[in-house]
């Protein structure tokens, strides 16, 4: 059973699709062959049949599903709260327990899915039998109700009272056993839609969603389009698992420890942008790739003193490609100052710091550059990064200079397990980025563009 | 018999595949914008037919491109990993709880400092907390309730957020504590119904926002200025997230219309979209290398849309998982999956295996929001029954 609503475009949109769900798991629970074991279950003096336990219900999902019993009874708990099960002990608090309570399937006509939204026709014809059946037998926040509905739908009220009566007379003429388990039924469809003050509203979904149609037509562009075996591309992915794994704090465990786990925050100090001598993990890491290398601020400016050191000293490269990333993500405001200062420097005839761009490439630059915008330096920075890329980039790695930077690189002895494992770490607070960023602005202007730069761009790990 | 790995052959289909086709058709509402194809422009038909034979025409291109991929012989990520090492014992606690919002929590986004942490409820309030210290650093009152997207600026100066209110703001952080942050906020986006999803792009200075208007934003923080906008949802979208990869400028966003879009920054342009979820869309989130994302639905499944091959890869369900995920991220190394669900709790992914490795309990209500710390040593979850916890 689906519910299902007609949007203002006129497409079908599912509501609640774990309702579905839930029903499937309900529906195989009552299966003749594989699905629970019932018993009658004796209330007081009357019996009645097709109920279950709490336990049955919990070591039925855990063998279905093959769960642990936690999952199980948290699973068996939604069943209950939703309505689908309901019990006969506490009939007004729906949750399961895990022992000898009795519980019992509700009826698909009180489905959750069948009757929704709950009416509130219905809602004040089942008040008004509570209320004539016995009076007083109203809980507080049913009364308040009560009198909300006789006051908003007061011109069908005759008929409220006419069906309720109606349907009084009908039940009593059924035998006591079945009176109870519609008693039951009802009572706990109401819960479920009407819930009691403080109970946890189920049905609460959040803003409404899908009321806006949007009736465009989507083109998906596909000029040359590579369908790439996927088995290469999931090969790449067991690969990059398998290179990032020892990097992975949460499935190996970092050194000297976890932060969150021993209240140390030795690692962040030693992973921090401005310390001196990295670690040999993060060393490594610039090894994977040109972008890894070039995320980390340490990374590009030891790469910068590799590329200046260079007998054909190429460090423009770089240099160039840290001001066309400032240009990208600056202020709209400096774009064509930016881009001005970045032809000057690189681009122009003669510059001091002319890059070597393929003549295609600078015509079509030079050309954008009379009306700068945020991207124009885009085709020329990826020529230029995708050069360092291939060129530059392995030769440092190749290196001495790398080399002897990934020997004496730190590896962090293991935090020792304190002596009293109850004694708590003092965790000590660190300065705000917003306070550093404060500071750092008033010497700013001091600073030359490079290093700025360098610490606008994404920090590493 | 043993299927050799054919990894060493590169099977690329080519430009046969040079064709432009339309994936979402639906009556237009005025004779403005018409979106034909351009082999379709030259001739003069009436407008229903036109639709019809392109709808037929995009319905046969459809079964070709299927028909092509399946002659690729293409495999499911469980069986390429077979032979990875199974993952050991998986323990998990909760390391830190936050408590101080008043009602449920929405969204939460991590500082680049790896330790401070920006969260958004639905009484409109905004926190920022050291997650270490479980302090409490700023808070702002919103005009709105519901604010469902927040995030942290890269520079750990600003926060932007936003919901009911159709906007996304920024506020900048003042140390000043007796300064009202509400009195500093800047209006940076404008849609036209709720706002589902903000991010930073890599600096302060630009904001992607995502909503119910079913339209994805690029905005400039400086001047408000709407510098991009991409259309092709159907419904509200839900989520976004930015590419980590190299070429960068691309991001991922999901919707009510069961669709995962891919969108070029600089063009506007959706380049691809993958339509396999059977509901709604909560969240995306690019894997560490960029070459796929992962995303978490409505129906109870996450799954994993590799992007160089164009299709689904893998799929993470559980027949005894009914209810939706409503956040997943990616461990630092891509191997793990976690899905924050609307039962309550969170399930652990083999990514590889496609097998659950764990499942965390602890909230009392609704997981909403799920990040992983930025240098991967915990992840944060958010949830309705008021708290966030920091699991480690």
């Amino acid at each position: 059973m689906t519910i299902s609503m007609v949007n203002p475009s006129g497409n079908l949109r599912e509501q609640m699709p774990f309702l579905t769900k839930m029903e499937r798991v309900i529906v195989s629970m009552q299966d003749p062959d594989v699905g629970m074991k019932m018993r009658n279950q004796r209330l007081l003096i009357t019996v009645i049949p097709h109920a279950m336990t709490g336990s049955d219900i919990v070591s039925w999902l855990t063998q279905k599903y093959a769960i642990t019993e936690e999952e199980a009874l948290h699973i068996g708990n939604f069943l209950v709260k939703y309505g689908y099960i309901y019990p006969l002990k506490e009939p007004r608090n729906l949750c399961l327990k895990q022992d000898e309570s009795p519980y019992r399937f509700q009826t698909p006509y009180y489905w959750t899915s069948t009757r929704w939204p709950a009416s509130e026709m219905d809602y004040a014809i089942y008040l008004a039998k509570k209320n004539i059946r016995k009076q007083g037998e109203l809980i507080d926040y049913e009364k308040e109700c009560y009198n909300v509905l006789h006051k908003r739908i007061n011109h069908t009220w005759d008929f409220v009272v006419m069906q309720a009566r109606e349907q009084l007379r009908a039940s009593k003429q059924r035998r006591k056993a079945d009176r109870l388990v519609l008693e039951y039924q009802e009572q706990a469809y109401w819960l479920v839609n009407r819930p009691p003050p403080g109970a946890m509203e189920v049905l609460e979904w959040g803003p409404e969603r899908g009321s806006i149609a949007n009736p465009r037509v989507q083109l998906v562009t596909g000029h040359c389009f590579f369908l790439n075996n996927a088995c290469v591309c999931e090969c790449s992915f067991v690969k990059y698992c398998e290179q990032y794994q020892d990097h992975d704090p949460i499935m190996q465990g970092c050194l000297p420890s976890n932060p969150w786990i021993t209240d140390d925050i030795m690692y962040w100090n030693m992973n921090s942008e401005t310390a001196v001598m990295p670690t040999k993990l993060r060393v490594e890491r610039w090894s994977f790739s040109f972008m890894k290398l070039l995320n980390d601020p340490l990374g590009q400016k030891e790469f910068l003193i590799y590329l200046e050191k260079e007998f054909s000293g190429t460090s423009e490269n770089l240099l160039f490609w840290q001001a066309c990333e400032d240009v990208q993500h600056g202020e709209t405001s400096r774009i064509a100052d930016k881009v001005d200062e970045v032809y000057k420097q690189y681009l122009a005839p003669g510059a001091s710091n002319w890059v070597n761009i393929d003549s295609k490439t600078m015509e079509s630059t030079l050309e954008g550059i009379h009306q700068p915008n945020r991207f124009v330096l885009y085709d020329a920075q990826r020529h230029i990064y995708f050069l360092m890329k291939k060129d530059s980039y392995p030769r440092y790695l190749k290196s001495e200079q790398y080399k002897n930077l990934l020997e004496k690189a730190i590896v962090p002895q293991e935090t020792k397990k304190s002596v009293f494992p109850f004694m708590r770490r003092q965790r000590h607070s660190s300065p705000s980025p917003a306070l550093l960023t404060q500071a750092g602005d008033d010497d700013g202007k001091a600073l030359s563009s490079s290093v700025r730069a360098n610490t606008s761009a994404p920090s590493p790990t | 018999m043993k299927r050799k790995c054919s990894c060493k052959r590169h099977i690329f289909c080519l430009g046969l595949f040079c064709f432009i086709y339309i994936l979402f058709f639906k009556m237009l509402c005025g004779p403005g914008e018409r979106y034909l194809p351009r082999k379709m422009a030259a001739q003069e038909v009436q407008p229903s037919e036109t639709i019809a034979k392109l709808k037929l025409e995009s319905e046969t291109l459809k079964t070709k491109l299927e028909e092509e991929r399946a002659k690729l012989h293409d495999v499911e990520l469980h069986q390429v990993a077979e032979k990875v090492e199974p993952l050991g014992q998986f323990v998990m606690k909760t390391r830190r709880t936050l408590k101080g919002h008043g009602n449920k929590v929405l969204c939460m986004d991590w500082c680049k400092d790896k330790r401070r942490i920006v969260s958004s409820s639905q009484d409109g309030k905004v926190i920022v907390w050291d997650a270490f210290t479980t302090n409490k650093e700023h808070a702002v009152t919103m005009p709105c309730t519901w604010v469902m997207a927040c995030a942290y600026a890269p520079s750990g100066c600003a926060v932007a957020c936003g919901g009911l209110d159709n906007k996304c703001s920024v506020y900048p952080l003042s140390l000043d504590k007796n300064e009202n942050l509400a009195a500093k906020k800047k209006s940076v986006a404008m849609h036209t119904n709720y706002l589902s999803a903000c991010s930073f792009t890599n600096s302060d200075m630009q904001i992607l926002t995502s909503s119910g208007d079913g339209t994805c934003a690029l905005w400039d923080v400086e001047s408000g200025q709407l510098l991009q906008s991409f259309h092709g949802h159907a419904a509200d979208v839900l989520c976004l997230d930015l590419a980590p990869s190299e070429t960068g400028n691309t991001f991922v966003s999901g919707g009510c219309d069961k669709k995962a879009n891919v969108w070029d920054m600089r063009t506007g342009q959706c380049i691809q979209s993958f339509e396999t979820h059977e509901s709604d869309i909560n969240s995306v989130r690019y894997y560490p290398s960029g070459d796929a994302f992962a995303s978490g639905s409505d129906d109870a499944t996450c799954r994993l849309y590799d992007l160089r091959a164009d299709r689904e890869v893998a799929i993470y369900s559980k027949e005894s998982i009914i209810f939706g995920a409503s956040s997943v991220d990616f461990s630092l190394s891509g191997r793990l999956l976690f899905g924050g669900y609307n039962d309550y709790t969170i399930n652990v992914w083999d990514v590889l295996k496609g097998t659950r490795v764990a499942i965390l309990f602890g909230h009392e209500n609704r997981v909403s929001t799920l990040r992983v710390s930025p240098d991967g040593t915990a992840f944060c979850s958010g949830s309705w029954d008021h708290t966030l916890r920091v699991w480690a």
